[in-house]
């Protein structure tokens, strides 16, 4: 099972990096996806994957699978060099999808944010982690789905990719702010109320708080830095820096 | 973005402090009381899910807003609007806010938790609701002081 998960991330390295050969391509984002992709690896088919039952296993994976990896898979912009490396008509196709409205709903901030710490909540709340933790496809498909909720979250907050709605950056950064929150109270609520059946309960919800706190302000400090080096602010500080007519 | 009138940096210098200190507060409280001295803990058996979301809520506020005022503050300075006064009013005013309203409303009202355990609480709540009120005053000074220094500097101009 490990090894599909191994040969679908080695072959998305592989493509990745042919794609950016022939397009002076920026090597720090080879690198970040590459580093992603290593990352998601880790976290989806390493010894913390096959640690069944202990919870500080669980949630180290969680935060490699479902927080590290992702922001490294959304600072390579891989759509940016998808639409580049494509023909110039399937380029089109790809933007068009973009634009439709499934994209553009699951693409809000507000909403990615909200499947991300939902299914996150649903998880470990309900109950469902037991079921599905003894099951390796089962558990499979969840850090899957982790890993997939937590990079659309991310690349809707970051919006580093064309996204043709993108929303300002309060609204990224609250989006942002609230995901943190429920992540936090999620860690806290573990931790008073630890799941049936499992090890190390206290331990890990420490290490998700602490972890999610440090992921969560670097990508606060990526999404506010793009704000200062954003256009339109450099415009405003150019015209306020220069001296007032008299 | 509308056109930048001469009110607009200003305005970002006050909400830069402004954020920066109510980060900075919920920075201090994480780090001297439940760090440094203990008193408070990451769960508290005694204040129940109300405390924990509480909690959870105003860590995740608290680190934002900091990014947040930091950010803008770093834009404040390449605007050269950086007026130190000003900045430093609004940033022990942020601080004293919040500080007051988590003594006030966190351990008063809603008693999520409180200072310290075990101890007669008065003189400790005294002892932070005062904190409070005295960072919020001085903040509150400062803005004044820098207020009527801008006025007559930009009456000179």
């Amino acid at each position: 099972m490990s090894g599909v998960v191994l040969a679908i991330l080695a072959s998305a390295g592989l493509l990745y990096v042919l794609a950016a050969v022939d397009l002076r391509w920026s090597p720090l984002r080879t690198a970040s996806w590459l580093a992603g992709l290593a990352v998601a690896a880790g976290g989806l088919t390493g010894p913390l994957a096959a640690a069944h039952g202990d919870l500080r296993a669980h949630l180290a994976a969680h935060l490699l699978t479902g927080m590290v990896a992702p922001v490294l898979l959304v600072l390579a912009a891989p759509v940016t060099l998808l639409l580049r490396a494509l023909p110039v008509r399937r380029a089109r196709l790809v933007s068009r999808v973009l634009r439709s409205g499934p994209a553009r709903v699951l693409g809000d901030p507000f909403v990615a944010v909200a499947l991300n710490v939902g299914g996150l909540w649903l998880l470990h709340v309900s109950g469902l982690l037991g079921t599905v933790a003894h099951s390796p496809g089962g558990h499979l498909l969840v850090s899957v789905h982790v890993l997939l909720t937590g990079w659309l979250a991310t690349a809707a907050v970051l919006a580093v990719d064309p996204s043709p709605h993108r929303r300002g950056v309060v609204a990224r950064a609250v989006a942002l702010g609230a995901g943190m929150a429920g992540h936090d109270v999620l860690a806290k609520w573990l931790y008073a109320h630890p799941p049936d059946g499992v090890t190390n309960a206290a331990a890990g919800a420490r290490l998700l708080y602490d972890g999610g706190t440090v992921v969560h302000v670097l990508v606060a400090a990526l999404l506010w830095r793009q704000w200062y080096r954003s256009r339109a602010a450099v415009r405003d500080a150019e015209l306020a820096a220069r001296p007032a007519p008299v | 973005m509308t056109a930048p009138g001469p009110a607009r940096p200003d305005r970002r210098l006050l909400l830069s402090g402004l954020l920066f200190g109510v980060g900075a507060m919920g920075a201090v409280d994480e780090i001297v009381f439940h760090q440094l001295l203990h008193w408070h803990h990451f769960y508290d058996r005694a204040g129940g899910d109300a405390a924990l979301v509480s909690d959870g809520l105003l860590h995740a506020v608290t680190w934002s807003v900091t990014v947040a005022g930091l950010a803008l503050l770093a834009d404040v300075r390449r605007r050269g609007g950086f007026a130190p006064r000003t900045w430093w009013g609004a940033a022990l005013t942020g601080a004293g806010a919040f500080q007051t309203f988590d003594g006030v409303v966190d351990h008063k009202v809603l008693r999520v938790h409180q200072v310290r355990y075990g101890v007669d609480l008065l003189g400790y709540d005294v002892a932070w609701i005062g904190a409070g009120v005295v960072l919020l005053a001085v903040g509150l000074a400062l803005l004044a002081r820098s207020r009527t220094t801008t006025t007559t500097t930009s009456a000179d101009r």
